[in-house]
């Protein structure tokens, strides 16, 4: 924009950013994405409203200062913070367009996600067996509904990573695949996010 | 085998039902079959059910608005109808539960799939002429989100024939709605329908938003946006934001009915008022969604047919975004009566009539809009101009019912009934019908007539008075919502009058429907040629009717607001000098893809099995989305080029119609 055909604007003054067009598509996906999980963080928000709500009704039954067991939550809590940082270094060995890279990043990603998983499940199986159920009472619904949404959340994201990986295995780093795994990243880290809330909240401020 | 479905989920005792179904059966039939006979089905599909073109997409979605409104308008007929009769010891021709699902299903597909369609139709269509780029952000999603609202009208009008629809108003408040108490597949139909198109909206809505502030003409800075980008903006942020609300309360409450879960129940320490909240914080935002783009419609064609730039801008926008923030902390309005206590009331009474004030600012620029113009009363002016009138009254009932004490009396009754139908009807529908006026032209390349265009607009505007005046004063005399019959004689002459209102409206559904085919019919008579029948001020004006796919031949340069009134007076200043040929190139354009329609198809067998707990079919259904997402990530070829040829040809004829 010259200077002269500014001159022309409504109000004469310089007004709003991006006067160069449409932006590329990599901005545009990644934007789209962006908008996507804050979209995603409020469906969490309005599940953890509901939980701070309900966390006292217990009607009877087991609190969470009897239900938690920290030292599984805290291994939970460093697999994925783990995952994260080699989510991390899989997104730098895709920049570099190393296969071999690529494949231990996720591979070790995939890992630690699964093991995150295999230890929420394990919780759960533990408190189901001692009959704290999420039909006992309200808080145990709304806890099992923000945990295990925040699981499936991590298992879809495990799922997501297998096909990514197939994807580079049969096309290589094509913008479309850059792009797809620019995404995923996000989301895998919007995950930790979430997790740093729900560590707070459910188990931290529960167990008090 | 097949979970709770069996022969008894069909209406075969039920007459009224077992007509209406049967009707809507031979309709569905009658039409896929003059399809078939006549050849259509790969023009369609080739055409329309695979398209990403933006274009075509919101003219779809507007179509699928314009039926589900005749749907939700023979429920109005009903509901009236048994109203006018049922007093005293008649009870009318419906029974309770039928009634029940009537009102149900009346509010339900008006808000989600008459209201939302037409409004994400319309900003779907104009949105990218606007801003003068070649489609939206994500042309696949775009499919996805119409074709996944499409599954949630099917699945709620399956509910007609196979089982039942909700009992329970239209926004299912537990415990009514709970297992215990709707038994029935009912409540089922109604969640996993809006849980479906739900999904759509919110994947449109990314879309929109991502479309708006990253896709922009060279140029087109945020200040010279028209103003209906700005309250497509507002309302898709509100969708962004409110919209996930909705999906995790449905959830809980499917949980609470599928599992047995104690979100909202009355026993084991579940919350029935935890729900209440959560749902009108979208609700709330959700009556934004709605308004808002018609506000930016009324802006555009105020603007247009004033031939002058919109009145105060700026304030336009502040007033716009301050109604987005705004529409957020006033939810609780909805239910003063559930005893939160008089500071907390007291707020939220106040917040509301705060939301008033941007919206006064709005009506105060449109007036002076036109004040000093020279207006054109054309059927979209008509349409505006009733909105002014009409809004008004409804936005000053509201400010009424927005004072606690008032809304203890109030609550619940047809005072509100009236309220709120309103400002639908006089905001969004009458916002609607004059989109649908103003950018037909563009769409299908003529324009529609005039004459039954003004006849449906007076027929509405009245039929909408006789309708909504009466149950204000039966609000004041105490009847209350949704009474299948009452024993007050008293009440029953306003009801007729009332009934009398809708059959007038009715007269102005046929009249749409008649314009509709006489424009069709004498279209040759209302050719635009130019692509410009209005004498327009924005971009979609500059290229031709009905636009090519890839609807700017070369990008626009932005130099102002109202970019293109500017350009056709740059160009009237300074005529093109001799032998000045632009340099055409080709164009990338995505390709049409059947992702949308095949995901949606998987989308209503998983919502159907879910409704009926026929679990291997849900396990087919959600395998087969996947695979349908598989096929899709995996393609080569997403994009066709268009020659330079073609576009030259095309952008050729346009200007020798244009400088004519």
């Amino acid at each position: 924009m010259t200077a002269a055909t500014l001159s022309h604007g409504g109000h004469g003054v310089p007004t709003g950013s991006s006067t160069d067009g449409p932006a590329p598509k990599r901005i545009v996906v990644a934007y789209g994405f962006w908008i996507f999980l804050l979209s995603d963080i409020i469906m969490f928000s309005a599940i953890f409203a509901t939980y701070a709500v309900l966390a006292n009704a217990t009607n009877g039954g087991p609190t969470g200062r009897e239900l938690f067991d920290y030292t599984n939550v805290a291994i939970e809590t460093g697999c994925l913070l783990a995952s994260s940082f080699t989510c991390g270094l899989m997104s730098l060995a895709v920049h570099e367009e190393s296969r071999l890279g690529t494949y231990l990043g996720a591979a070790a990603t995939f890992v630690l996600g699964a093991i995150f998983l295999a230890l929420e499940l394990h919780e759960f199986a533990g408190m189901i067996a001692m009959g704290a159920t999420p039909q006992r009472s309200a808080f145990l619904s709304a806890f099992f509904t923000l945990v295990g949404c925040h699981g499936a959340h991590v298992a879809i994201g495990l799922l997501w990573l297998v096909v990514m990986m197939a994807q580079v295995w049969a096309k290589g780093f094509r913008q479309t695949i850059l792009r797809r795994i620019a995404c995923f990243s996000l989301f895998w880290h919007a995950l930790d996010i979430i997790w740093v809330a729900l560590f707070t909240i459910v188990y931290l401020m529960g167990g008090r | 085998m097949l979970g709770k479905l069996s022969w008894d989920a069909l209406p075969f005792h039920e007459p009224i039902d077992m007509i209406v179904s049967g009707l809507m059966i031979l309709g569905v039939i009658a039409i896929l079959a003059w399809l078939t006979v006549k050849g259509h089905w790969p023009y369609l599909w080739r055409e329309w059910l695979t398209s990403v073109d933006h274009k075509r997409i919101g003219v779809m979605y507007c179509v699928l608005a314009l039926v589900m409104l005749l749907r939700g308008f023979a429920d109005a007929l009903m509901m009236r109808s048994q109203q006018a009769l049922a007093a005293g010891g008649a009870q009318g021709y419906l029974p309770p539960e039928h009634y029940d699902q009537i009102f149900s299903a009346h509010g339900t597909i008006m808000i989600f799939f008459m209201a939302m369609p037409f409004m994400i139709g319309l900003m779907n269509f104009a949105l990218p002429l606007q801003l003068g780029v070649r489609d939206v952000a994500f042309p696949t999603l775009n499919s996805v989100s119409l074709w996944l609202t499409a599954s949630g009208v099917l699945l709620t009008n399956v509910s007609l024939v196979v089982g039942e629809f909700a009992r329970t108003g239209w926004l299912a408040y537990p415990p009514l709605s709970e297992l215990k108490y709707s038994p029935g597949v009912g409540v089922d139909y109604y969640l996993w329908s809006l849980q479906i198109s739900g999904v759509g909206t919110l994947l449109s809505g990314i879309n929109l938003v991502t479309t708006i502030l990253k896709m922009r003409a060279p140029g087109m800075s945020y200040m010279r946006m028209p103003v209906f980008c700005w309250t497509a903006l507002a309302s898709n942020l509100l969708i962004v934001a409110a919209f996930p609300i909705l999906t995790a309360t449905f959830a809980m409450l499917l949980l609470d009915r599928y599992l047995g879960f104690h979100f909202f129940t009355t026993d084991g320490g579940g919350n029935p008022m935890m729900y209440i909240n959560l749902i009108w914080a979208w609700g709330h935002p959700e009556v934004y969604i709605l308004i808002l783009p018609a506000f930016g419609v009324f802006s555009e064609v105020i603007s247009t047919f004033s031939g002058k730039p919109l009145f105060g801008y700026r304030s336009m926008v502040a007033a716009t975004l301050a109604i987005c923030v705004l529409s957020f902390v006033v939810w609780l309005h909805h239910f003063f009566t559930m005893g939160a206590g008089a500071d907390v009331n007291g707020f939220f009474g106040v917040m509301t009539m705060i939301i008033a004030v941007p919206t006064g600012v709005k009506v105060y620029n449109w007036l002076f809009t036109m004040y000093g113009g020279r207006l054109r009363f054309t059927a979209p002016v008509y349409w505006s101009l009733g909105f002014m009138v009409t809004f008004v009254l409804g936005g000053m009932t509201g400010v009424l019912l927005a004072v606690p004490p008032a809304d203890f009396v109030l609550h619940n009754s047809l005072f509100l009934i009236a309220h709120f139908h309103n400002v639908i009807i006089g905001g969004l529908l009458f916002g609607a019908m004059a989109g649908y006026t103003y950018w037909f032209p563009k769409a299908f390349g003529f324009t529609l007539h005039e004459g039954w265009g003004k006849a449906s607009f007076w027929c509405w505007f009245v039929g909408f008075y006789l309708a909504f005046m009466p149950l204000y004063w039966l609000g004041l005399m105490g009847m209350t919502r949704r009474m299948q019959h009452y024993d007050n004689m008293a009440w029953q002459p306003f009801l007729l009058v009332a009934a009398a209102g809708a059959l007038v409206i009715l007269c102005g559904i046929l009249c749409t429907i008649i314009q509709l085919v006489v424009s069709i019919r004498d279209r040759a008579g209302h050719r635009d040629r130019t692509g410009d029948p209005w004498d327009g001020r924005t971009l979609e004006w500059s290229i031709p009717s009905p636009p090519p796919s890839w609807n700017f031949a070369l990008m626009p340069q932005v130099e102002g607001e109202d970019a293109y009134w500017y350009m056709k007076r740059r160009a009237r200043e300074e005529p093109a000098g001799p032998g000045r040929t632009p340099d055409y190139e080709p164009i990338e354009m995505p390709l049409n893809s059947s992702t949308g329609f095949v995901t949606a198809f998987f989308a209503v067998v998983t919502g159907f099995a879910l409704i009926w707990h026929i679990w291997w079919m849900v396990g087919l259904g959600l395998v087969g989305a996947f695979v349908t997402m598989l096929v899709f990530a995996w393609r080569d070829h997403d994009e066709m080029e268009i020659p330079v040829e073609e576009i030259t040809r095309m952008d050729r004829a346009h200007r020798a119609e244009t400088t004519r």
